[in-house]
Order: structure tokens, then C-alpha cells, then sequence
């Protein structure tokens, strides 16, 4: 008999799906949609009381109408009255659209739990299971604290059905997935690892998910798991094909258990006792001999499985790394998967080798299935496989096929799928550097991945050569000569003019004898690109014709005629502008020695790096730097031009470039040099604070545009939001950070040192225009002698759909926790408007990254061991925890991400040093992802305690 | 961990849906289109595992599908799972369809969604396997079905509602999942009041 008659479905319900389903366009479908929302709705609110079979009928149509994307904010209540019923079908269902339909912040919670505790009592099977279900698919925080007490007991009690067991393991589970600090081990944990041994496979089934969660966490409370695990697995592995009866699938016994009990097996080293690993020996190879026996059955679904039981096995060999014979054997049956006609398998087979390369046993057979993999990355159909070729590609490179694997990655780049082209492109690069014997082959590798994929070659790469070069003299004739013969090309990547313009500069004269690459011909070459880059380009350009003064005096005039030129004195960007008219004059004004001095090489890579290192390692205690570090350190950076050691770009083509840094940061470190922005400027700003602070509406500390008139209503507390908006801009420093159906607040911010810049862009969204416009800016509180704000004036008046610009300019005095409060008033049609939004200043603004190795980050990180210097956090996963996100934020927050550093890779680790006028305040940050539990750990140490815990409570709204 | 259990059929249409994180319902349904972007896609003969959309985690999750007929069955999975492991069970979880509805086809999952929701619950809880064996499944389904009918209320609903499904115009007639036409059975039930 089949399970469902086909018969009992709803007629209303019937009705309504075909009625959608005929539905002619989206519009009608909607239409039809909310007319039965309507009734479904007014039947709700009716004063009749409703039958099951009614409430049934219309909690289906909301989920089908849930299932088509709309959204269902009612029925809420309904559904937990059917908790409530007596009868199966109303309980069913009611749980059935919480499942689907609340979220685990619902208000509802405390009424559902009212209701799962009353079914968990019950004692009935199926009403316990439904109960289970729901915590296990709802798993809030709420649940947890109500049931994980409660859930443990039944799971481990003796007159449990087994029904109820299966439910309750992975109901735990979820409750330790989602909160781990409410699920206490204890006398149940023993018997829980025992359930492996449990008649009921089903149990097994589940209990095993929840044994491996729990070793994962705590191996050692669960160890004695593994040799029941191995007694478990050599039953079912010895079994015949007929003894599990039902378990068996296609001719294989119990293969999803096997699977989950061979992972649970790599939670753990190799067992120690002799018996039990012997016995799991023989179970692995009697799995390897099972794969070469013909199949029992044709039928895909039979090799599936088998081969499943098979990976897992190979995975538990690659894990315990220490049987050279199974590993080879695993390495053989991998082999054969390669070019098995299943493209599963060859997938599998691909991703398992992947693993296996990086186990010294098995490397060099790895090794030798190389054109196999080579052959797979050319010819397969399916890019997923190609992605998996080439990974693994990549991990059998060693020194000694390195030039035939980058050799086959770089001419698979030129027609790779443009979704993994970034992805090889690195890959690619880290190979040649890795494994580069002679560095011509290095710059030969890197211009040909600029010359094939210059668009997925990010900056890192092109640095990367640049420093690379920098530092060792032996190729830098030859890299010279290589960019030069490269940029003849008629069309030539970006990138490579990019590094074009910057080796010629440094190097230009060591292939400057050769008469067909004289000076004057270099020149003519990389201007010939000029007029096709973008500005940053062109910026790097103009740097590298001033260097090209001062290696060749010949090409002076020539090129100073080009600076002259309208089109770069006159040009509307100001970067390139300024540049021009600097490096026209400083060639004019300054003598050859002085040129030289200015212009002189780059200095290796390295030793800057490690200038910025020893300067956070003579810090010894909290606060313990001495005046003159620290105007060393603000002498440096103002002559280093500040950028971080790693961004070997532009900028720091020329030491003399500051002099020539664009307008904002060249304002800023006038700004330092200036009268002290603290004593009041005689402008008409410090004439308004006199008068604000008389009349005593805010603090004394503001300076503000705002027009006395305007301020005789008190600043609106901030919104409530304010926070929420401030979190947002902590690992950025541009965006929208306001907006609502009249206005919107963009910002664009700059931070270098101890100082800051922002503009703010006043949007008006409306057609009408905004008078008597006002905007102060204050600093509540502590804040006022930490951080200096000064905001410059606004126009009063701003009309419908423009936008105005203010300039608020910042100088960190002391470290800090609340945020600046910005309050904006204006009239709109006569109504006054007044709110209060934080300024997203945060003390992370103020971050200087600082590279350093692992040994130091490790060293530095032991003398902050304090427990007041130490801050941190446990939190779970807001966001998909996707790697390159979490860097790109770790980035914005300003500290240096410090690559190798940490022993596990999954995990990140940054340093940097907080720029405040009064003091440096180095801080490390350890971040530790868990994927599994979706949690992250968070700590931070930093020389002051403030700091720590403010950087951590910043950081932990992040991910 | 199984992330997400989507059904859609070859136009994208969802069928069923079940999440085991929490998602907006914006993103869910986000996800949904973006999974039937990514994986309608694929040629039929090349591999049944491809990296996640970018939605539901990226390259840590791995969408593990099979096409049968009109439907595309996905499922998302962490690094814990085996792939051919998960590969089975949606086998287990349709041929267990095709054994409760009798020769499953579409539109029993569009008129049974319930159904098909508390079959699955069988299967997978919490994101985790429950049961693989069929035999256990089907024996609780059947036990469900039973208790629903002795709760009577609905006794008399049956009759028009295959009227109305066999009267009704469809405008994309699906083809059995694993077999030709569809076939539904008409009870012999006392007829509607």
C-alpha cells in the first residue's frame, strides 16, 4: 500500500495551487495571491472557531505561498494554537510551518517551548519526535536554555524508544552547534558514546553525528569512541551483503555508516592500542581489496555507494599518514579513479590526491600520475574538474617539475574559464616564486601572466615582482631588458606598463648602452603608453620620467617640455596635476647632487619591513614610548611617505614623492605641522563655539557652522540605529552612512598617522529645497579631550536634488571608545528636522599596519600577557564565513594580515600600532574561525586595556 | 552538515525547500535562484558536485545534485559530508517518494507539500541525517497516514479534490519522475456533502 493515497489531498487547497499554476503572468499570480492572503486572513481573525481540517487547509496554502517567495507574516499565532490540539494532524501541522516559517529571534519562542515541553512529557513517540524535530530545525539560544538539560536524559534513558533516541541525538547536536555553553557534559556523556554499540542502526545512524560533533570538541572526554567505532566499522565491513538487511543498499552494507564512522576515526591520531589498530588495518584493506572485486550489481547506485565507503577509507589513510604500504595502495586506487569514465570519480580522485601530494610517503607516487592530471586540466568538459586538476596541479608542484607545471598552468590561462582565472593566476605567481632557481624564469613567468591574464593579475602579483627584483641585483639587467622588449608590444596590459614604467625608472640605466634602448628611446616608449592608462598609471609614469632625470640628464628637456604641457600642468585630476608641476620644478630648482639624493634607488624591501618591526619591539611595556621614538616615528613617516612596507607600489617609487602625495594627505600632515588645531583658529567657527558654549546648549568642546539661530532646539538623541551605522564603517571608510526618504549622508573618509579627513555629502532626495541646513559635530563626554574635531562650515541652504560637501577634520589625541555625535537640523516644507547620527570615527582609524614574521608575532605576543591587556570574544558567525571576506575586512580595519604566521592555517592573525598624539599603542589580533560550529574566537592584545576591549567589541559585530 | 534541501523543476520553479540555517527570506529565495542559475546550467553526464553559490557560503559548501525528469533535487553540503554518500541519499529520499506516492511525479509534490516535508523530516533533522534505511521511512509514513485518516474530519475531502486535480488545465504537464504518465488512483470514497 502505498504511503500517500493520492486521494486525500484538500479541494480548497487543489483549487488554489491550479489556480496559481494557470496564472498567465506574474502580475495575476500575485493578484490571486492576495486574494487568498485576504481570506485566509479575515477566516483567521472570524469570529468562527476554525475546524483542524480548515486550519490544516489554510496553513498548506500559506506554505505554498511561502514556497513561491512571498512573504507570510501572519499565521503565527495559528500555528502554535495547533500545538496545543490533541490530534496528530493539527499538531503535525502546526510544527510543520514553524519549522518552515519561524526564525529563531521570533518573539513566538516562549509560547512555542510551552508547548514542546507539555509534547516532550507526553510520553507519546510520535509527539516527542515532532517536538524534537522542531528544537533541532528551530535550535535558538531560547531552546537551548529551556530543553538541553532535558534532552540528554532522554536521549541516554533506559525505556526510550528508538525512534525518540534518533531524535533526541541530533536535537542535542543542534543544541551544541548552536550554543555549546548551554549543553554541560556529564554522567550522560559516557553513555552516549556507547550508543555505537546500540541493536537500532538508525540510533547508530544518528548518535554518530552527534559523537563526532562532540569529539571534534572535547577528543579527550570521548576518546574511548574510537575502538568502539573500529568494532562497529569490522562488523559491518565483514558482514555479508544480506546480513544488515534494510541498511543494505544496492548490494552494500550499511555505506552511509560506514562513511560517518571512518570521519569519526579522523578525529583522532592512529589508535594506540595494538588490537584495535590491527583490526582497523584490516578493515581498511579489506576495503581497498573490496574496490578491485567485480561489482555485484551493474546498477550505478552499487558502485556509488561502495566507492563512497572507498574515499572515506583513503581519506582516513591520508589522515593518519603513517602506513606507507596502505597509503601507496590508496595512491594506486586514486590512480585508477583518474581515468575512470565516471566524471564523479575522477572528480573525487582529483580532490583526494590533492591531500595525499602533501604526505612525504606518497608524494613521488602523486608525482608520477602528472600527466594524467595535466591531460585532465586540457581535455576535461566539466570546469569543476578542471578546477580540481589544477589544484592538484599545484600541490604535486615540487622543484623539480615546476617549470613544466607553471609552464602548463600559464598556456591552460589562455583559455581557462574566466571564473578561476584569478585563482591560477596566483597560484601561478606563488609557484614561480616558490620554486624559481634562477630569477630571469621568475620574470619571464610573471610578464607572461601579465602579457596572457593581465585583468586577474591583482596588485599583490605585480608588486610581488617589483620587490622582488628591488631586492636582488643579480636580475635586474635582465628585468630591464624583459620589460623593455615586453612593452613593444602594440597592445600591452596595464600592469605591464605598470611594471614597465617602475623597473625602467629604477633600472633603466643598465640596459641603457645599447643604442636600441638608449634613454631616449625608453622614454619614448613608455610615454607612447601614456595617453591609454588610467590616472594611477599615468601618476606611476610621471614618477618614473622624474627618476629617468636624474639617471639620464640627456632626457631632461625632453621631458620636462612634456611636463610643461598643458595636458599635464593643466590637468583636471589634481594628482597628476600636482605631480607635474612638482617634478617639473623640483628638476628645475634642485642641483644634480641633490636630484641624485631625492631620487636615489629604491632600498630593498626587507629592511624597511623590518624598520617598522624593531620600532614595535623596543616597546616594552604599557605606554613606555619615549618622546623621541615617537617623533622618530612621525619623522619617518612623514619622509617614508607612511605606506605600508608590502604596498611596494606607486607611491613609493621615489622617496621624494610625498612632497608630491595628493592634496587630502599632503593637508594632512600640514595639518600637523600647523598651529595646533586645539587652539582656536581665528575663524568665524571659533567665534560660533563662544557662543554655543555660552549658551550652554551642548558641550563647549564643538566647533561647529551651525548659525545661532538654528540651535535653539537641543540636539535629538541619537537614532537608535546610530550604533548599528557606526559598526558598518569600521572595516571601511567609505559608503552611504545615512539615509532615509529625505536625506542621504555619504561619506568618504582618510585616515593617516594620528589624523583624519572626512567628507560628508549632505544629499538632498527630495524636490524641495532644505533651509537654514545646520550641522554640528561634538564630542560627548570622555570623548572631548581624547579626539579633536573640527568641521568646517556648510552652506544653510541646499536645493532640491543637490547634494553639499563638509570637510570635518580630525586629530586622535588619545585613545578612545564613544564615537563623535553628529547632529543635523534643517527645514523641510516648513517642518524642522533634527537627528542625531555617531560619526563613524573609531579608534581602528588610527591603525599603522606592521608586518612582521611569525617568531616575532609570537615573542611580542608573549610579553602582552597581562590579563588586563588581553580582550576577547566568542561569538557566532553573523555572515558566510568565506575567507577572502574575512581578509578584505581584516584589511579595512588597517592592521597588517600577517600571512604564515599562525601554525594553523585557517586562522588569521594581524598587528599594527594605534597612532594617537599622546602615545602608540601596538595591538595583535588572533581571529579563529570554526566552519563547523560557525563560531569565532576573537583576541585581541594590545599594550593598553582600553584598547583591547574596545577592538574587540569593534570587530566582533564584523563577522 | 546539510545546509539546504532544494527541489526545483526545470524552469526554476521551487518545489520544496527547506533550510537548516537561518536565512532571510529575501535570501533564501536568492539562493534558490542562484542554485537553479548554477546548476541548470551543467551539461546532463558531467559531475554532480560543484562549489556553492556565493549565497550560501561559497567555495566551504559543495551543491550536490541529481536531474530527474522535470526536477533537479540539491542539496548543500559542508566539508563533513561524503559526496557520494549524499548522493545516495537523495536516492534514498526519491525512490521513498516514489514509493509513497506510487510512481512520484511533480505534481504530488506541488498537492502533498506537507507530505513531502514530513517524509523528509524522516530523513534529515537539524541538518543531520536521521535514517537511511527505506524500510523505516516508509513504515513511518505509512503510520502518519494512518493516524491522519482515523482522525477522520477529512474523510470527505478526498473525492472533489481529484476532480478538481484531474479536471484541472496544465499548462507543462510533467512527466512521471521515473515512469510515463501519471497515474492517479480514484478512490472509492463516499462523495463530498
Amino acid at each position: 500500500m502505498p504511503a500517500v493515497s493520492k486521494g486525500d489531498g484538500m479541494r480548497g487547497l487543489a483549487v488554489f495551487i491550479s489556480d496559481i499554476r494557470n496564472c498567465k503572468s506574474k502580475e495575476a499570480e500575485i493578484k490571486r495571491i492576495n486574494k487568498e492572503l485576504a481570506n485566509i486572513r479575515s477566516k483567521f481573525k472570524g469570529d468562527k472557531a476554525l475546524d483542524g481540517y480548515s486550519k490544516k487547509k489554510y496553513v498548506c496554502k500559506l506554505l505554498f505561498i511561502f514556497l513561491l517567495g512571498h512573504d507570510i507574516d501572519f499565521g503565527h499565532m495559528e500555528a502554535v494554537n495547533l500545538l496545543s490540539s490533541n490530534k496528530y494532524t493539527e499538531k503535525q501541522i502546526g510544527y510543520l510551518f514553524i519549522s518552515v516559517l519561524v526564525n529563531s529571534n521570533s518573539e513566538l519562542i516562549r509560547l512555542i517551548n510551552n508547548a514542546i515541553k507539555n509534547d516532550l512529557s507526553s510520553r507519546n513517540p510520535t509527539f516527542m519526535c515532532l517536538a524534537l524535530h522542531c528544537i533541532a530545525n528551530v535550535g535558538s539560544r531560547e531552546m537551548a536554555e529551556a530543553f538541553a538539560g532535558e534532552i540528554p536524559r532522554i536521549l541516554v534513558a533506559g525505556d526510550t524508544m528508538d525512534s525518540v533516541k534518533q531524535s533526541a541525538a541530533l536535537c542535542l547536536l543542534r543544541l551544541y552547534k548552536t550554543s555549546p555553553d548551554l549543553v554541560l557534559m556529564g554522567e550522560w556523556t559516557s553513555r552516549v558514546v556507547h550508543l555505537l554499540n546500540d541493536q537500532h542502526m538508525g540510533v547508530v545512524t544518528a548518535a554518530i553525528s552527534l559523537i563526532t560533533c562532540l569529539s571534534q570538541k572535547n577528543p579527550d572526554e570521548f576518546k574511548t569512541c574510537v575502538s568502539l567505532a573500529v568494532s562497529r566499522l569490522s562488523r559491518i565491513v565483514s558482514s555479508a551483503s544480506t546480513d544488515l538487511q534494510d541498511y543494505t543498499y544496492y548490494f552494500v552494507p550499511a555505506p552511509w555508516l560506514s562513511c560517518k564512522l571512518l570521519r569519526l576515526l579522523q578525529c583522532y591520531p592512529p589508535p594506540e592500542d595494538g588490537a584495535v589498530k590491527g583490526r582497523l588495518v584490516e578493515c581498511l584493506e579489506t576495503i581497498l581489496n573490496k574496490a578491485q572485486e567485480p561489482p555485484k550489481s551493474k546498477k550505478v547506485q552499487h558502485s556509488n555507494a561502495k566507492n563512497a565507503i572507498l574515499f572515506e577509507a583513503i581519506s582516513l589513510i591520508i589522515h593518519y599518514d603513517s602506513e606507507p604500504n596502505l597509503l601507496v595502495r590508496a595512491c594506486n586506487q586514486l590512480g585508477q579513479f583518474l581515468q575512470h569514465r565516471e566524471t564523479n570519480l575522477r572528480y573525487l580522485a582529483l580532490e583526494s590526491m590533492c591531500t595525499l601530494a602533501s604526505s612525504e610517503f606518497s608524494h613521488e607516487a602523486v608525482k608520477t600520475h602528472i600527466e594524467t592530471v595535466i591531460n585532465a586540466l586540457k581535455t576535461e568538459r566539466d570546469v569543476s574538474v578542471r578546477q580540481r586538476a589544477a589544484d592538484l596541479l599545484y600541490a604535486m608542484c615540487d622543484r623539480s617539475n615546476a617549470k613544466q607545471i607553471v609552464a602548463e598552468m600559464l598556456s591552460y590561462l589562455e583559455t581557462a574559464d574566466y571564473s578561476i582565472r584569478e585563482e591560477m593566476v596566483l597560484k601561478v605567481a606563488i609557484l614561480a616564486e616558490k620554486y624559481a632557481v634562477d630569477y630571469s624564469w621568475y620574470v619571464d613567468t610573471i610578464l607572461n601572466l601579465i602579457r596572457i591574464a593581465g585583468d586577474y593579475v591583482s596588485e599583490e602579483v605585480w608588486y610581488r615582482v617589483i620587490q622582488i627584483v628591488i631586492n636582488r641585483d643579480d636580475v635586474q639587467g635582465y628585468a630591464a631588458k624583459t620589460v623593455f622588449e615586453a612593452l613593444q608590444a602594440p597592445a600591452c596590459h596595464e600592469n605591464m606598463v605598470k611594471v614597465g614604467g617602475y623597473i625602467l625608472g629604477e633600472f633603466g640605466n643598465l640596459i641603457a648602452g645599447d643604442p636600441r634602448s638608449s634613454p631616449l628611446v625608453q622614454f619614448n616608449l613608455l610615454h607612447s603608453k601614456f595617453h591609454l592608462c588610467s590616472v594611477p598609471t599615468r601618476a606611476l609614469l610621471l614618477s618614473a620620467y622624474i627618476k629617468f632625470i636624474n639617471l639620464f640628464p640627456e632626457t631632461k628637456s625632453t621631458i620636462q617640455e612634456v611636463l610643461r604641457s598643458d595636458s599635464q600642468i593643466r590637468n583636471s585630476d589634481v594628482e597628476l596635476q600636482q605631480r607635474a608641476v612638482e617634478y617639473l620644478k623640483l628638476s628645475s630648482i634642485a642641483s644634480t647632487d641633490v636630484l641624485a639624493t631625492v631620487l636615489e634607488e629604491m632600498p630593498p624591501f626587507p629592511e624597511r619591513e623590518s624598520s617598522i618591526l624593531a620600532k614595535l619591539k623596543k616597546k616594552k611595556g604599557p605606554g613606555a614610548v619615549s618622546v623621541n621614538e615617537l617623533e622618530e616615528g612621525k619623522r619617518e613617516g612623514g619622509e617614508l611617505n607612511g605606506g605600508g612596507g608590502e604596498r611596494g607600489g606607486d607611491n613609493s617609487t621615489i622617496a621624494a614623492s610625498n612632497a608630491s602625495t595628493p592634496s587630502p594627505s599632503a593637508d594632512l600632515l600640514g595639518l600637523r605641522t600647523g598651529p595646533q588645531v586645539s587652539a582656536a583658529p581665528p575663524s568665524a567657527g571659533s567665534l560660533l563655539v563662544d557662543v554655543f558654549s555660552e549658551a550652554g546648549v551642548n558641550d563647549d568642546g564643538f566647533l561647529s557652522s551651525a548659525p545661532p539661530s538654528a540651535v535653539s532646539e537641543d540636539a535629538a538623541p541619537p537614532l537608535p540605529e546610530s550604533n548599528e551605522l557606526l559598526n558598518k564603517f569600521v572595516c571601511k571608510n567609505n559608503g552611504v552612512l545615512f539615509e532615509n526618504q529625505l536625506l542621504q549622508i555619504g561619506i568618504k573618509s582618510e585616515y593617516r598617522q594620528n589624523l583624519g579627513r572626512m567628507y560628508l555629502f549632505y544629499g538632498n532626495k527630495t524636490s524641495v529645497q532644505f533651509v537654514t541646513f545646520t550641522t554640528t559635530v561634538s564630542c560627548p563626554g570622555e570623548l572631548h579631550p581624547q579626539l579633536n574635531v573640527q568641521a568646517k562650515p556648510v552652506e544653510p541652504l541646499i536645493e532640491g536634488g543637490a547634494q553639499v560637501q563638509q570637510v570635518i577634520n580630525i586629530e586622535c589625541l588619545g585613545d578612545f571608545c564613544e564615537a563623535p555625535l553628529l547632529n543635523i537640523k534643517f527645514r523641510y516644507g516648513g517642518a524642522l528636522q533634527n537627528l542625531s547620527l555617531k560619526l563613524p570615527v573609531t579608534i581602528n582609524k588610527f591603525f599603522q599596519p606592521t608586518e612582521m614574521a611569525s617568531h616575532d608575532f609570537f615573542q611580542r605576543w608573549k610579553q602582552l600577557s597581562q590579563p588586563q591587556q588581553e580582550a576577547q570574544k566568542i561569538f557566532k558567525a553573523s555572515h558566510a564565513m568565506d575567507t577572502e571576506v574575512i581578509k578584505a575586512k581584516l584589511l579595512g580595519l588597517g592592521m597588517a594580515l600577517l600571512e604564515n604566521v599562525d601554525p594553523n592555517p585557517e586562522n588569521f592573525v594581524c598587528a599594527g600600532v594605534i597612532q594617537t598624539k599622546a602615545q602608540q599603542v601596538g595591538s595583535l589580533l588572533r581571529l579563529e574561525p570554526n566552519a563547523q560550529a560557525q563560531m569565532y574566537r576573537l583576541t585581541l592584545r594590545s599594550s593598553k586595556d582600553t584598547v583591547s576591549k574596545r577592538l574587540c567589541e569593534l570587530l566582533a559585530e564584523q563577522f | 552538515m546539510i545546509k539546504a534541501i532544494l527541489i526545483f523543476n526545470n524552469h526554476g520553479k521551487p518545489r520544496l525547500s527547506k533550510f537548516y540555517e537561518h536565512y532571510t527570506e529575501d535570501t533564501e529565495q536568492q539562493i534558490i535562484r542562484e542554485t537553479f542559475h548554477l546548476v541548470s546550467k551543467r551539461d546532463e553526464n558531467v559531475c554532480n558536485f560543484l562549489e556553492g553559490g556565493l549565497l550560501i557560503g561559497g567555495s566551504d559548501n559543495k551543491l550536490i545534485y541529481r536531474h530527474y525528469a522535470t526536477l533537479y533535487f540539491v542539496f548543500c553540503v559542508d566539508s563533513s559530508e561524503s559526496e557520494l554518500g549524499i548522493l545516495d541519499l537523495i536516492q534514498v529520499f526519491v525512490e521513498t517518494l516514489d514509493k509513497c506516492f506510487e510512481n512520484v511525479c511533480e505534481l504530488d509534490l506541488i498537492f502533498h507539500m506537507d507530505k513531502v516535508h514530513n517524509i523528509l523530516a524522516e530523513m534529515v533533522m537539524g541538518g543531520m541525517v536521521l535514517e537511511t534505511n527505506m524500510s523505516e521511512i516508509i513504515t513511518q509514513a505509512e503510520a502518519q497516514s494512518k493516524m491522519e485518516k482515523s482522525e477522520a474530519g477529512i474523510a470527505g475531502a478526498p473525492a472533489r479534490a481529484v476532480s478538481a486535480v484531474k479536471n484541472m488545465n496544465l499548462p507543462e504537464m510533467p512527466k512521471n519522475i521515473n515512469i510515463g504518465d501519471i497515474s492517479i488512483k480514484v478512490p472509492n470514497l463516499p462523495s463530498f456533502k
